[in-house]
């Protein structure tokens, strides 16, 4: 959006520089040639335009197998996320995983242990489902105000995919669950073989079993061949590059739904097993490190998106949270996926707070950054979904609230 | 409602419905085992073996220390140790020994994850003596205590009732 305001400033500079300097009639002979010179071949898989610039921001790592990629959710128009856009949040890498080779295999409390080739995955009643992934961890540095720059660093490891695979429950029911299970515990074929345990009852809801994002396979970052979609519930239970899944009476606690992943709250108690992602907002233009060229109309506009299903309203401050004003909502509004909302805004070349707060179909209001943390306290480190407010300041340029 | 309930009812008094559409064939026993050992917190799953704290320095200064410290203090890798008593301060530390409530965490963890750059390299012997040498440098057990299948799950954390349940939506209900 920055961009595109600078471009057409710029265009405006070119057109009035070729104007006066009588350059107009050789730009347009240009122009002429271009549209006249062949163009190049066709090709078997497609790449976006070389003007196109938009990338996942990388932190700097000793240990690049680890860490987190984030969405430039600035740069993104609609609801979904480009595959290659995808946030990324990996422990051990990304493995190479042959799909011939690959096995899923149903193990533990169950009737009839199984073992599954993708081919046979993929012969099975499968769905469609378009779904917001969130990171559990998305927005964390808010806690202690420590804010991305921009909304790709402060709210980019969140992203919006179409996914397509095979209900978990129909699986669960062809290995015959054993009475007296209550937990499915799902691994990864990574290096550090990714744990996470999950509810039974959920399992049996609404979890699909994975291997189609936005109308291909799943790419190798976000679990080729076959990963967990858990609708609403935080990115990590997905366990990408699922090869286990074991059926037990207990949950296992593993590394990252103990150690990581739980919200510590002020009096040291942790909560635990703290799988949903609530409901949450985020203005994308203007936002954190664009510019308004001067005072005017321009469209607010961003992303909602609720755990807890449809986003039914999205109101919009101009005033630091004063009043609040209802946003147009993109339909249609699925549940559990992103939610575009937009506002024509008149921006009167004066220092204005701006922010966005949705409300979901429960009736559950994004709160303030503040009640939040009269709640949790600063230290819950995962789980942040406070109001995010950003300063478009009088010269225009629009910055992070000091808070 | 009522379905579900009779549903319930009758699968509690019939035997196990069959598979409906049979795709797959049974998982081997070769299988199941290949994907190596989940441990639950009861110690379900423990392998066979033992190790000692003294074992565990030693394997720790090869194999943890480049990224985790000599001392356990951290560096690219996370501190693990210390932190006890901090939780509730204004800059808690969460380590092995302040905050992760299970040992047998610890072993599963080891034994899945570690060393970064080679994931499961370690035998089980090694992945006791090395939970061994963490547990003693935190203080949880004394360092001529063997870890092994029927002593780790016995080890009681420091924080192991420092977990409660997720009570959301705990704010944001009111406008």
């Amino acid at each position: 959006m920055k961009d595109s305001a600078k471009s057409s400033r710029r265009q405006m500079f070119r057109l009035g520089a070729a104007v006066t300097g009588g350059l107009l009639a050789k730009r347009e002979l240009a122009a002429q040639e271009a549209t006249s010179k062949l163009g190049i071949p066709l090709g078997p898989y497609g790449e976006r335009s070389p003007f196109e610039k938009a990338i996942r921001w990388t932190r700097d790592s000793k240990t690049p197998e680890t860490g987190s990629s984030f969405t430039p959710l600035a740069d993104s128009v609609g609801t979904l996320t480009p595959s290659s856009l995808h946030y990324e949040r990996h422990h051990a890498g990304i493995p190479t995983i042959d799909p011939v080779q690959h096995r899923l295999i149903i193990h533990g409390m169950v009737e009839r242990p199984l073992s599954l080739t993708m081919a046979e995955i993929r012969r099975l009643p499968s769905v469609t489902r378009t779904l917001v992934l969130e990171c559990g961890g998305n927005s964390g540095s808010e806690w202690a105000a420590k804010t991305g720059a921009d909304v790709q660093r402060s709210h980019g490891l969140v992203s919006c995919s179409e996914w397509t695979g095979v209900p978990l429950s129909l699986v669960l029911q062809e290995a015959g669950v054993k009475p007296g299970a209550a937990w499915v515990i799902a691994e990864g074929a990574d290096a550090c073989r990714m744990e996470r345990s999950i509810p039974l009852a959920k399992a049996m809801d609404d979890i699909l079993l994975a291997y189609g994002q936005n109308g291909e396979a799943i790419r190798p970052a976000q679990g080729y061949p076959l990963r967990l979609i858990i609708p609403g519930w935080e990115g990590n239970t997905n366990v990408k590059w699922l090869h286990s899944l074991k059926l037990t009476d207990q949950a296992y606690m593993a590394r990252d739904e103990t150690a990581k992943y739980t919200d510590l709250m002020p009096n040291g108690k942790a909560r635990i097993f703290t799988y949903d992602m609530e409901a949450k907002s985020v203005i994308t233009f203007p936002s954190g490190g664009q510019t308004l060229p001067g005072p005017g109309v321009y469209e607010l506009t961003g992303l909602a998106w609720s755990g807890h299903g449809r986003v039914e309203r999205v109101e919009i401050t101009t005033d630091g949270g004063a009043t609040w004003t209802q946003a147009r909502l993109q339909e249609p509004r699925l549940p559990i996926a992103f939610t575009r909302f937009r506002l024509p805004w008149l921006f009167e070349g004066r220092d204005a707070v701006i922010g966005s707060r949705a409300i979901d179909e429960t009736g559950y209001v994004q709160p303030t950054r503040e009640a939040l943390i009269e709640v949790r306290g600063v230290n819950s480190g995962y789980h942040y979904n406070g109001i995010k407010l950003w300063k478009v300041h009088a010269a225009g340029m629009v910055t992070n609230v000091e808070v | 409602m009522w379905r579900f309930s009779l549903f319930l009812c009758c699968a509690a008094l019939l035997p196990a419905q069959p598979a409906k559409y049979g795709v797959g064939r049974p998982a081997t026993l070769d299988e199941i085992r290949g994907l190596g050992t989940a441990i639950a917190p009861d110690g379900t799953g423990l392998p066979e073996g033992s190790g000692t704290a003294a074992a565990g320095q030693e394997l720790f200064a090869a194999r943890c220390a480049r990224c985790h410290g000599d001392k356990a203090q951290g560096g690219v890798g996370p501190v693990l140790v210390g932190g006890q008593g901090t939780l509730a301060t204004a800059k808690p530390l969460k380590t092995v020994g302040s905050f992760w409530p299970y040992a047998t965490t610890v072993w599963d963890y080891i034994n899945r994850a570690m060393p970064f750059d080679q994931p499961g390299a370690l035998k089980p012997p090694e992945v006791y003596a090395l939970v061994a040498y963490l547990l003693n440098l935190n203080g949880i057990i004394p360092a001529n205590q063997a870890m092994d299948a029927k002593t780790l799950p016995k080890v009681k954390m420091p924080n192991r009732d420092g977990f409660v349940p997720d009570p959301r939506p705990d704010v944001g209900r009111k406008r």
